[in-house]
């Protein structure tokens, strides 16, 4: 078993083209170095100085892990990760 | 170019005109690029000078998007001092590659301006808006 991460249109360029992708990892932080060695490029635009980039929303189940734990939150097999893109602006 | 029913139209103008001064943001959901249902969205900023999506919203808006395989076909929000022209915050977060970002100013209490753009990697282009009856 391994935890689906359901990635935006806007990153799909680092997944070919996939809606939902497979990782591995004990937190979100283990998570998404794994996401990296898969699609090499995407922690970029999830992570900058070790924190979540503001500009994206990511979510655990039905959580937004900003309530959760952050980068430190545990994640485990059968969960679901979603990444959107923060909508905001002037 | 964006066409959009007249009726849109005015269901984002009167949300833009009811959350003035502050300001007003939603989406339009569709398929293949078609805009049909209006979702008006809480600016969780409550302010006249920006506006953000509340996360919780947006993920129960685009879980029921995906549901019905609908897209977020425009993204709207107001400026409510300014003409309707895209901020440089609103280009830095512009991330939605396929959406028209629609932009109403409510500056003037008579007139309305209504415009759209494409914002893709910074730049802006902005776009033909056909009214359908």
């Amino acid at each position: 078993m391994a935890i689906e991460v359901r990635i935006p249109t806007i990153l799909r360029n680092y997944t070919d083209g996939a809606k939902a992708v497979n990782a591995e990892g004990a937190t979100l932080d283990e998570l998404i170095s794994n996401l990296e060695s898969r699609h090499p490029g995407i922690k970029d635009r999830l992570v900058d100085q070790g924190n979540l980039r503001r500009f994206v929303n990511v979510y655990l189940n039905d959580e937004d892990v900003r309530f959760l734990g952050g980068l430190g939150t545990p994640v485990s097999d059968g969960d679901t990760v979603t990444v959107l893109p923060a909508v905001a602006g002037g | 170019m964006l066409s959009i029913s007249q009726e849109l139209v005015d269901k984002i103008v009167a949300h833009a005109r009811a959350d003035h001064p502050d300001e007003a943001c939603g989406v339009i959901a569709g398929k293949n690029g078609v805009p049909e249902r209006f979702i008006p969205m809480a600016n969780a900023e409550r302010s006249p000078t920006f506006y953000a999506f509340d996360s919780m919203e947006q993920f129960r808006v685009w879980r029921e998007m995906d549901d019905r395989d609908e897209e977020p076909v425009v993204i709207y929000h107001s400026h409510t001092a300014t003409e309707a022209y895209p901020s440089r915050t609103d280009v830095s977060y512009a991330s939605e590659p396929d959406a028209h970002y629609v932009l109403v100013s409510t500056r003037d209490e008579n007139e309305v301006e209504f415009r759209s753009y494409r914002i893709l990697e910074g730049v802006i282009t902005e776009e033909e808006v056909r009214f359908i009856p």
